[in-house]
Formats: C-alpha cells, sequence, structure tokens
C-alpha cells in the first residue's frame, strides 16, 4: 500500500470504504462511491459484473489494489506489453485509475 | 431427461429465486417503478443494474423475444463458422435479481398517465422509463422494398435471429461464381464496422467453399465507416479478386422481379442481395425522436431525453454523441449511467457529473483472426455531451487468432453481464 503514490481523495474513499463495507454493496452510497462505481461499472462490458471475469480476460474482484494500479498505470506509460489495455487506460487520471483499482480490492470476489 | 425431472428441476430453481428475491428486497412496497422496454444489450443490463444497485426498486422489463440473440459474432453464423444457438441467452438469470420479465410488445408509451401499452398483458404503470427499442428500419426510403413479400426475399440480417440463419441459407444455395452483394446505408446505423466484418468473414466462406464467386460491397458512404486500412488490408490481400468494394453508391430503388439494385450512379445486378436499410430508433420510441427523424436526444449524464422529462433513452435509438458509435458495448455502458442516473432522482441524490464510459469493438477479419477499436469517453461541461477522451482508445495494428478469441471472451463476458 505505501510503495504507490496515493492522493487525498483516494486515500479518504478507502477510509470511507473500510466504514461502511466493501463499496460493491447495494448498501447506500455516498456520491463519491456511487461515481467510482459507476466508472468501475464500465470495466464489466470485458472483465464481467463487479470485475467477476468468466474467462478470457483477468478476474478483476478482491484482487490486491496496489498490483491492479500498477498493472493500470504500467499499461498506462507502455511498460506492460497490451493489445488494448494501453488504449483504455489513456482515457484516465492516475487518480481516477487509483479510485478504480481500490474498488475492485473492495469486492467480494464471489457473489 | 423425463418431463418431471425437468419440472422438479424448474421448480427448485424457482424457489431458490424466489428465496434470493426474499431476502434481497423485502418491503412489499416499493421505493419506485421503472420499466426497461428492450432486453438487447442496453435494456437487459439498464434491468439488471437497477436492481443490483437498489434492491427497493421495483423493475420490469418488457421484451418481445423469447430469448436475447447477439447481432455481435452473428456473421459468424452467415460464415458457416458459428451457430445462433450459441449467441442466444434466456433471460432467467435476470430473475435472480429480482427483475420482473414480460414477453409482450410495448405497443405505446402514454406519457401523460404514464403506462407502457401491451400487445396482450396489462399497461404497466411507471415512476420512470427506460426505453431501449433498438432500431427498425426505413423501408419506406427503398421503392421495390416497401413490401413484406420484398422484405422476406431480400434479407438485412441486421437483427440477429431467424434472417441470420436464412441469409446463411441464401449463401449456401447460391453456386460458386454467383454474386454476393452487400448494400449499406448512410451513417449512423447500427454497429459501424459490422457490414465490412460481414463482407470480410463471408469472403472467407467463398475463399473455402466457392472460390469462383464475388462479393460486392455496395457502401453509400464516400468510404468504409470504421478501421479502413485494416478491412482494405484484408480484401486487397487474402481476399483479392473475390471482394470489390464502392464507395458512394447508395441504394435509391429494388427491382425485385429482375434482382437489380438501382443506386444512383448505376444499376448492379446480383445473384444474391443482402440490404442493410438505413435505420431509425425503434417504433416504440418514435414520440422521442429528435434528431434527423430518426434517433432520440438524450442529455449525457443520465441520458434523459431532452424532449420527455423522466423517460431514459439508451443504445442505439440515441442521438450519438461525437465519435460514439451504436455498439452493443456502448449500450451495456449507457445502461449503467443511466441505471445510476434513475436511482440518483428517485432516491433525491446528485446525478454523477463526472461519467466516463468506453468502447470496444472485436471484428473478425477472417472466421478466426480479429481486430479491434477502442475509445474512451468523458462528460464536458462546456459542450455538454461525451466526448473521446484525447489520447485514449486505437485500433489494432493487424489480425490475429488472440484477438480472435477475445472477441468471443468480450462476448462471454459481456453477455454475463447483462443477464446472468
Amino acid at each position: 500500500m505505501m510503495a504507490s503514490p496515493r492522493n487525498t481523495v483516494g486515500a479518504s474513499l478507502l477510509a470511507a470504504a473500510a466504514l461502511y463495507g466493501a463499496a460493491s454493496t447495494a448498501a447506500a452510497q455516498t456520491p463519491a462511491e456511487r461515481q467510482v462505481r459507476g466508472w468501475a461499472a464500465s470495466c464489466a462490458a470485458c472483465h464481467n459484473t463487479e470485475g467477476r471475469s468468466i474467462g478470457g480476460f483477468p478476474a478483476l474482484a478482491g484482487r490486491n489494489a496496489d498490483d491492479l494500479y500498477r498493472a493500470l498505470i504500467e499499461f498506462q506509460s507502455g511498460k506492460r506489453p497490451a493489445t488494448i489495455m494501453h488504449q483504455h487506460a489513456r482515457g484516465y487520471t492516475t487518480d481516477e485509475l487509483r479510485r478504480i483499482a481500490d474498488w475492485f480490492a473492495n469486492v467480494k470476489p464471489t457473489r | 431427461m423425463s418431463v418431471n425431472r425437468r419440472t422438479f428441476i424448474k421448480a427448485g430453481a424457482a424457489g431458490a429465486s424466489l428465496a434470493l428475491a426474499g431476502c434481497a428486497t423485502t418491503p412489499s412496497r416499493p421505493l419506485a417503478r421503472v420499466v426497461v422496454i428492450g432486453g438487447g444489450y442496453g435494456g437487459a443490463t439498464a434491468a439488471k443494474y437497477l436492481r443490483l444497485w437498489e434492491p427497493r426498486l421495483e423493475v420490469t422489463l418488457v421484451e418481445r423475444n423469447e430469448a436475447f440473440v447477439s447481432c455481435p459474432i452473428s456473421n459468424l453464423v452467415l460464415a458457416g463458422a458459428e451457430k445462433i444457438e450459441n449467441l442466444t441467452v434466456p433471460y432467467d438469470g435476470l430473475r435472480k435479481y429480482g427483475v420482473r420479465v414480460v414477453r409482450d410488445d410495448a405497443t405505446a408509451i402514454d406519457y401523460d398517465k404514464r403506462v407502457v401499452r401491451l400487445a396482450r398483458g396489462d399497461a404497466l404503470p411507471w415512476d420512470r422509463l427506460i426505453v431501449a427499442p433498438g432500431i427498425d428500419f426505413q423501408y419506406e426510403q427503398i421503392p421495390g422494398l416497401d413490401t413484406a413479400e420484398a422484405q422476406s426475399r431480400v434479407l438485412h440480417a441486421w437483427r440477429a435471429g431467424p434472417q441470420t440463419v436464412a441469409l446463411r441459407r441464401q449463401l449456401e444455395a447460391m453456386p460458386d461464381g454467383g454474386v454476393f452483394a452487400i448494400s449499406i446505408p448512410r451513417s449512423p446505423y447500427r454497429c459501424p464496422p459490422g457490414p465490412y466484418e460481414r463482407a470480410s468473414v463471408v469472403a472467407d466462406y467463398f475463399l473455402k467453399a466457392k472460390p469462383k464467386s464475388k462479393l460486392l460491397v455496395l457502401d453509400a458512404n464516400s468510404d468504409i465507416v470504421s478501421k479502413p486500412a485494416l478491412f482494405r488490408g484484408v480484401w486487397n490481400e487474402r481476399y483479392k479478386g473475390i471482394v470489390e468494394y464502392r464507395p458512394n453508391s447508395e441504394l435509391v430503388e429494388f427491382d425485385l422481379k429482375r434482382n437489380i439494385a438501382r443506386m444512383q450512379v448505376e444499376d448492379v445486378k446480383a445473384d444474391l442481395f443482402n440490404i442493410i436499410p438505413p435505420q431509425r430508433a425503434g417504433m416504440v420510441a418514435t414520440d422521442l425522436i429528435t434528431v434527423n427523424r430518426q434517433w432520440c436526444g438524450v442529455e449525457y449524464l443520465g441520458f434523459e431525453s431532452s424532449k420527455i422529462p423522466g423517460v431514459h433513452v439508451i443504445g442505439d435509438a440515441i442521438a450519438p454523441a461525437p465519435a460514439m458509435p451504436k455498439s452493443g458495448f456502448m449500450a451495456n455502458n449507457h445502461a449503467k449511467v443511466a441505471a445510476d442516473a434513475v436511482i440518483a432522482k428517485l432516491t433525491g441524490q446528485p446525478v454523477n457529473e463526472d461519467p466516463i464510459i468506453a468502447n470496444t469493438c472485436y471484428s473478425f477479419l477472417t472466421t478466426t483472426e480479429a481486430v479491434h477499436v477502442a475509445s474512451v469517453h468523458k462528460y464536458d461541461r462546456q459542450q455538454k455531451t461525451l466526448v473521446v477522451v484525447k489520447g485514449s482508445g486505437g485500433l489494432s495494428p493487424g489480425r490475429t487468432e488472440l484477438e480472435g478469441q477475445y472477441a468471443y471472451a468480450w462476448a462471454r463476458n459481456i453477455w454475463a453481464d447483462a443477464l446472468n
């Protein structure tokens, strides 16, 4: 958790997620939680609902937040080889990627 | 399997879903009633996510077909490389989220009384409405094709299902050495790369099974609308002598008796035609159309109709934002933004002012190798629309079998995301 740069929004969101439980639940969501839930929902078009891939693409649900964030940043810079993820990652700011990574990390791997 | 056993399993499944719905919903009076018209890529996703994110809502999905049939991948059925059954997903999976699925035709929307009228069942009342009707065809614009008889012989196969299977049969019946012509309408239409993918994989079928045949691409547009270099590349190389591309070829009339397509500049004769007509928002959304008598204008923060408040329109029926394709992926992403906005409005919360959505369209260039185009779209407050993020997105460098496998992985995951 300490190696990667972290901004205050990401940190406060993580704290909020810890307070209110997993961000993926349908329980009352703050506007910030709803926002990142909506961003992450776009990824589900390939990685399935809440990142529980049924195969062919990696599952994202419940993965380590820093691992996910690092992968996204490396896709963005081109360091990590990809067919398509570099093109998607470049559509987001590092702050947005951090929040999306944190959101998937807080999802239960199975429903 | 015996009938008794099947019945037992069905009863068991129904019991399980009831129990699940029971613990997910509890309140006997729902927070609000949301009706979703249309169970395609957009509508099915919207219905599921409404219940996933707000279980206090009563969500009813109206769909005329028994099962979902995917347009993406369906060109491979035309090439003989896939079966329509494998692209078919039942609606049962939505029931475990507590979505009420009504198989009926939504014939009209009464915006004053706030009900959706059905062909057979009782009208459905709504507090918020999501309209995801897909497309209908503007056959009235093509003299000669404006009769039921003509439309039963000259197929569009632009909604996956019976027409896909029927066009495959016509292709199988066409003799080697025959000419197959695909007519493409002016953009925008459903699935920008779809006609060119169709030409490519049918050419692959010809190459293997009917190598003396020709494939004419009659395009109303001045150039290939999507992935031009990738399609042109495979046509000039692998399908050289089979595919012939003719830009600026808009169909103005069809002569059914002589099987001749009259274009603005020439008459074209072929043994078999596949005419993809100009399109518009599905009929039930007619009152919501604001753009060019074809598409439903929306605001892009929540996909609420720019004409009638409380009504959201998603998927192929909308007037697209700049560089936003009419694709299944986009419809899926519209659905989630709309579902969140509907929940926000019904629970008195602010709408997300920074939605981010994306698109990926895989296209097969052979029956096993594919390419993609991708983009990320963010809301621009000055322009009040979704715009492509600079530096995001792009194309494949060339076709690969790996991307052919990814195209299938995408299809299976998005079907699960929408329906299971």
